[in-house]
């Protein structure tokens, strides 16, 4: 059907409305000017960040780059003092990646094989143990923040016995390992709900189906269930992985010095006490400790959307 | 020796009984239709056949072997489902030589059985298709094809037809009965259609709320029901049951159809019925098919016993094949199945005839038939 220019023309009122000029104008203007007002903090950033540091000192913050410079992203990268150490936050990116990364996967698929299990092979009591899980979801990150420090003392205190005994090391105790668990067990009553929600919708016929053709539990869960799972892997990935990778808080209460992740280094940074503060370099570490996030969110978003409506309408 | 047998099976989910204590056998080769209401426990019952869903107590025996704490693909059974269940990430091959590839068949062979069974269906050429490429009814038949790949003793179908339109429904329906005339495999199917049940049958087992009805070949559920509700479900249009009275007229036993702007109908007793079971006085339910209604000229000819009456016609129903004519007696709507350049005006007064060697009784108190 093709749209009648005349705005005088009656419009039935079951057909969707048909905007003025006037409306037209007000709506997008709003919509760019709050796009205006979002990003405007990240240009300061990405602008300062390009400035020597005699230019964001004395100039306006708001103004180009006189000079065009890229030492702050190096120093930054390489030479930045976080603590006493001035080799950079290149070494606390890495161990972000190397808490994110395991971290993310292990409780994604944990999450998938609860929702699994509390959807297509229920047992008495699901419902409690369900809404349990979900509780995990509104426990303050500080409220568990002690019992844990008790916990993985403990479990360090295991490993120490265990290595001693074995001759290996097991890995507790390690803080990148006390951090992966520690964000696998709060992720997991996120995960737990975004899995058991997108499989409450999928069909059990296929289940049953797979059954009589002899497909034991993981079979099932590995060739029917996970391969039909995309749209909640993404959501669920995306989420943990901002929420891991933006994480402070436990970072900076279980892992400390040489070991803590991106987010503590770069709050160390900026935190120093001697000497010059030096923006720039503020602004580019701060850039790319944010920068996977938001590479992941473009990649990945529209993936968002539809996989958290996913289910939300018929159809 | 029975292909499938169930011995007074029940199913209880909590103090909830589903299925009451059912008896059934199926011999080899045969076509078993468990039909009845939704929620009668049909498709419960196919489940726990399949071992989908475990049994309270009784027994289920396939070839002759208890299968009661059997892993469902381990009982020789293959299962096609309403929804296909096709699973949507497998192209059509994969998904017909999945539960071989589960069983560890080697490659080879996997690849010649599903040639074979491509070739019966016909879908050879959809084999490396997915699932959502396929139309409701090359679905239909990749679930099929994935059953019949695995040659297993018992079928089981649950209301595979229901999610096709009318015209596809009909198709298929005799795709089905072709397929049991040639591979003579034993198939149990749930349906809510009695056309269906009818069509493709050779034992029609009629249920509800758990309970076996009656089990019989479809003639006998036809002709011969057991119950008024096994006489009510089955046939389209239901079979007339009306109201009446045994009385003695003269010396002999006859039942009376009151109406209230007309002469009663007095009718002799059918020959279907026991009459030692009829006492003068009893209200009895008068059962009769349609189509065992009619002109006094269309009647069956071969028909020993045949009552006729003057009725008004109240609503004329052109089918194509054949007219449906509905008047009134002891109080309710009946209809007749006429043929369709009958003559019959609304309004009219009609002379119409009962086959009474196709009338069966019924007690309206147990509803059994007498």
């Amino acid at each position: 059907m093709t749209a009648v220019a005349d705005p005088l023309a009656a419009t039935p009122s079951h057909e969707p409305a048909r905007h003025s000029v006037t409306t037209r104008v007000v709506i997008y203007g709003a919509l760019v000017l709050l796009a205006i007002v979002y990003l405007m903090p990240l240009a300061v950033m990405v602008m300062t960040s390009l400035k020597p540091l005699a230019e964001v000192t004395g100039g306006n913050m708001f103004y180009f780059p006189h000079d065009l410079t890229f030492e702050p992203w190096k120093k930054a990268w390489g030479t930045s003092c976080v603590g006493l150490t001035c080799e950079g936050i290149k070494g606390y990116v890495w161990n972000s990646v190397k808490m994110v990364v395991p971290a993310v996967l292990i409780s994604t698929l944990l999450g998938a094989l609860n929702g699994y299990v509390l959807t297509k092979w229920r047992f008495p009591g699901h419902k409690l143990v369900f809404g349990m899980m979900l509780f995990a979801c509104f426990i303050p990150f500080q409220s568990v923040l002690i019992p844990m420090a008790t916990i993985l003392g403990k479990l360090g205190g295991i490993g120490q016995t265990l290595t001693d005994a074995t001759g290996f090391s097991w890995g507790f105790g390690n803080p990148t390992v006390n951090l992966v668990l520690v964000h696998v067990v709060y992720g997991l009553g996120f995960t737990t709900l975004f899995f058991r929600n997108y499989y409450e919708t999928f069909p059990t016929e296929l289940i049953k189906a797979a059954q009589i053709d002899g497909a034991s539990f993981f079979q099932i869960f590995r060739r029917i269930l996970l391969p039909n799972s995309a749209p909640i892997f993404i959501v669920t990935v995306i989420y943990q992985f901002t929420n891991i990778w933006n994480d402070f808080l436990f970072g900076s209460t279980f892992a400390a010095g040489d070991s803590s992740p991106m987010t503590v280094a770069l709050y160390n940074i900026v935190n120093t006490s001697t000497g010059v503060i030096e923006y720039n370099v503020n602004m580019a570490a701060a850039i790319i400790a944010a920068a996977p996030t938001l590479v992941v969110y473009i990649l990945a978003g529209r993936y968002f959307v539809r996989g958290l409506m996913a289910g939300a309408v018929k159809g | 020796m029975a292909t499938l047998e169930i011995r007074a099976l029940r199913k209880r989910f909590g103090s909830l009984e589903i299925l009451k204590g059912i008896d059934i056998s199926l011999e080899q080769g045969g076509f078993l239709v468990l039909v009845g209401p939704s929620g009668c426990g049909k498709s419960t019952l196919l489940n726990t056949i399949a071992g989908l869903e475990s049994i309270s107590s009784g027994e289920i025996l396939i070839g002759g072997q208890v299968v009661n704490d059997l892993h469902p693909s381990k009982r020789d059974i293959a299962m096609v489902f309403q929804s296909y269940a096709l699973y949507p990430n497998m192209s059509v091959g994969e998904n017909i030589a999945f539960g071989m590839e589960m069983r560890g068949v080697p490659k080879p062979e996997r690849d010649k059985a599903v040639a074979a069974v491509a070739k019966t269906l016909q879908i050879e050429h959809l084999l490396s298709r997915r699932p959502s490429q396929l139309s409701g009814g090359q679905r239909q038949r990749v679930a099929m094809g994935r059953a019949l790949v695995r040659q297993p003793q018992v079928f089981l179908f649950d209301e595979p037809l229901s999610n096709l339109d009318a015209k596809l429904r009909v198709d298929m329906r005799v795709e089905i009965k072709r397929l049991h005339q040639q591979t003579g495999t034993t198939i149990v199917y749930v349906t809510h259609d009695q056309i269906e049940a009818m069509t493709l049958a050779t034992k029609i087992a009629v249920l509800k709320d758990g309970e076996l009805q009656q089990v019989g070949t479809p003639a006998e559920i036809y002709n011969s029901p057991s119950n008024l509700f096994v006489a009510d479900f089955m046939g389209s249009p239901a079979m007339n049951l009306l109201e009446g009275t045994v009385k003695g007229v003269n010396g002999v036993r006859r039942i009376v159809l009151e109406r209230h702007d007309h002469r009663p109908i007095v009718l002799p007793i059918p020959a279907t019925a026991d009459e030692r079971q009829l006492s003068d006085g009893a209200k009895v339910i008068f059962g009769i098919r349609p189509e065992a209604v009619n002109d006094r000229e269309s009647i069956d000819r071969g028909a020993k016993s045949v009552a006729t009456f003057d009725a008004r016609v109240e609503i004329v129903e052109p089918a194509g094949a054949d007219t449906f004519v509905v008047t009134r007696a002891a109080g309710k709507e009946l209809t007749a199945r006429m043929r369709a350049d009958t003559e019959v005006r609304i309004g009219e007064n009609h002379t119409f005839a009962f086959n009474l060697d196709k009338a069966v009784l019924f007690d309206p108190q147990t509803s059994r038939r007498i």
